[in-house]
């Protein structure tokens, strides 16, 4: 059975209409790149799948392991194994990584059935995830992303993934504001933790982050549905002759 | 309702009251006439226009009298009582002033560092079947140079009012650290005046936590005198149908004072607040650098915040920012936390707590931080639910 499958799924924001019947199955172990020009609802996507309420789903459905993804709230949806590292992650000031992330991850324990973990456990936990990702420690005892810095921030994100081992990784725009170090660090945090039983949608508008993250499929993405699939090879052609090549322009240029 | 009408059941309490020494006498005589002259005040007083007391002018029949024991009041106290919280600003300070009798008085020789936080705890007990009033008076000497903590606690239970004026003193180049926590019974009506006269490069910082109480009007008024440092900070958090109101009055009266302002708000429920933060700065005031926030979390559809800078500069070299906002949670930190498994209400609490927590951060005697983190992770624990 598919992990997550995505039928005719129509949203929208405020009166804009952004997804106009996406359809995608990803199989348990699989890797999906979405890429697409700005304004073709990648983002979108990706927190629709997440339950951002900001957006409204107007059509479709969404099956998560067989249940009905659209009815659960966006906590109910991390308890069960979905995890959105965002394109721009939030600051929180006044909340502490590691109370944030414990909390976090003790209720996604409980949700699974484990016991919660012990501060001393919590902390051998997060330790190994840092050197992962090449953390400054001192980053847990900091406000949630509050003044960090946008390399800081993403490995944050995929620090995170690391600690909740999601079943599902949806990754919006990972690489962005990144330089090719820290890149490097996060491509190496996510490729560590594919495996067979994790699947993960990797939304990019550059096919630079592919290279580091080799995807198994490549979808495109515009005006709100899917006009192209293909392997990974489908990025490569992507690289040499551009979105414009495939007819496709970002939203808002003549077509 | 008249002001003869109002003030004549006081009249009764101030005649009931022990005799004092003649100093006390004469402050006590010389606050009631003012009080009766002007009686409460009502909404058409600029000071008080979104704080309606009628529930205390109304009630003054109703209230119980506790019996007062023979003034204890210290004759070197003389040279400071009532020449701080001044009875002509305000009919409260009168009335707690007409009825002087116990004070809290705490005295920091000059040079001396007092490690040890000093606790001066009101609590109101019930004094019969009628609410009763209580009018609390602390005084603060702290000599030139010296050092001090200083924790006032205000709580209570059942229906009662509390009339508390504090002052405090401050010399050249002496710290204080003042907190003020009130946590009066929801029932309470806490009125409060503090006034802090701070020397000359002395360096004051006051927070002030108002939890409680029906309705509670805090005022906190500093003069500064050249190169101090003031700061005066308050967190108020309220539910339900309560009101509170925070006014404030920072003084600059001479050159190179420096002031920092931080009052942090959470609503719920029907409940109102006020912020009025005043900032005069003298003509000889030079140099002066003042900076003003009220930030306000509004949780509910119902709670109202008024809330006001009044900046009146007559010195032309100076610095003074202020800001106000007034917002809700955010919904894409509420997003960010539950896209991570937790729940919606724990996050609409956590980010209620870190909305105060800046304030508890700062606060630097570590049993009363957690005494506060205790008591604000209980309140935020129901607003969650």
């Amino acid at each position: 059975m598919a992990l997550l499958e995505i039928k005719g799924l129509e949203a929208k924001v405020g009166e804009r209409q952004i997804l106009n019947g996406i359809d995608l199955t990803v199989n348990a172990g699989e890797v999906h790149a979405i890429m697409g020009p700005n304004g073709s609802g990648k983002s979108t996507l990706a927190q629709v799948l997440a339950g951002r309420e900001l957006y409204q789903v107007t059509g479709g459905q969404v099956l998560y392991d067989g249940k009905d993804l659209l009815a659960m709230p966006p906590e109910d949806r991390a308890r069960e194994g979905i995890f959105l590292a965002f394109q721009y992650p939030v600051e929180i000031p006044g909340v502490s990584n590691m109370y944030f992330l414990k909390a976090a991850l003790n209720t996604v324990r409980k949700h699974r059935g484990l016991p919660e973990l012990d501060a001393m456990d919590f902390l051998n936990l997060v330790r190994e995830k840092m050197k992962l990702m090449e953390m400054e420690q001192t980053l847990l005892n900091r406000p949630v992303n509050t003044g960090f810095s946008g390399g800081e921030k993403k490995r944050n994100e995929i620090f995170q993934m690391a600690v909740l081992e999601p079943r599902l990784a949806i990754l919006d725009e990972t690489d962005s504001g990144l330089d090719i170090d820290a890149l490097r660090t996060v491509a190496g945090g996510v490729n560590a933790l594919r495996s067979p039983e994790r699947s993960m949608v990797v939304v990019t508008h550059y096919q630079r982050l592919l290279n580091y993250i080799v995807p198994d499929f490549v979808h495109v993405l515009s005006e709100g549905r899917i006009v192209k699939s293909g392997g990974k090879e489908l990025a490569l052609q992507l690289e040499e002759s551009g979105y414009a090549g495939l007819g496709i322009y970002d939203e808002g240029e003549a077509a | 309702m008249a002001v003869a009408e109002q003030t004549g059941v006081w009249l009764e309490y101030f005649t009931r009251q022990q005799p004092a020494a003649p100093w006390v006498q004469a402050l006590r005589e010389a606050a009631f006439q003012r009080f009766s002259e002007v009686g409460f005040p009502t909404t058409h007083d600029e000071e008080w226009r979104f704080t309606n007391v009628s529930r205390i002018a109304g009630q003054a029949s109703g209230f119980a009298y506790p019996a007062s024991p023979h003034s204890n009041i210290p004759e070197e106290a003389q040279q400071y009582l009532g020449n701080h919280a001044a009875i002509g600003r305000n009919p409260f300070v009168a009335l707690n002033t007409a009825f002087l009798n116990e004070v809290r008085f705490v005295r920091v020789p000059r040079g001396t560092v007092r490690e040890d936080p000093i606790e001066i705890s009101w609590e109101a007990e019930a004094a019969g079947s009628a609410p009763g009033v209580f009018h609390p008076r602390t005084l603060i000497v702290v000599g030139a140079e010296a050092q001090c903590t200083i924790v006032e606690t205000y709580s209570g239970s059942g229906a009662y009012f509390t009339n508390a004026v504090t002052e405090v003193v401050a010399g050249d180049g002496a710290v204080i650290d003042h907190y003020k926590v009130q946590r009066e019974s929801p029932e309470a009506f806490h009125i409060a005046t503090m006034h802090a006269t701070l020397g000359r490069s002395a360096n004051f910082s006051s927070l002030s936590v108002a939890l409680g109480g029906a309705l509670a009007r805090n005022d906190a008024n500093v003069t500064l005198s050249e190169g101090t440092d003031a700061t005066l900070n308050g967190l108020y958090i309220v539910n339900g149908r309560q009101h509170i109101d925070n006014h404030t009055e920072i003084d600059h009266a001479k050159p190179h004072g420096t002031s920092h302002e931080l009052y942090k708000g959470i609503l719920d429920g029907k409940a109102t607040a006020v912020f009025n933060g005043r900032i005069v700065v003298r003509k000889d005031a030079q140099k002066t650098d003042s900076k003003q926030t009220n930030k306000n979390l509004v949780l509910s559809d119902e709670a109202v915040i008024n809330t006001k800078p009044e900046l009146q500069i007559f010195a032309d070299d100076v610095r003074c920012t202020h800001g106000a906002t007034i917002g809700q949670l955010d919904a894409e930190a509420l997003f960010y936390l539950q896209s991570r498994g937790i729940g919606k209400n724990q996050a609409r609490s956590l980010l209620t707590y870190a909305f105060a927590q800046e304030l508890i951060d700062r606060v630097k005697v570590q049993s009363l931080k957690d005494r506060l983190e205790a008591v604000l992770f209980e309140k935020f624990h129901d607003y969650g639910g």
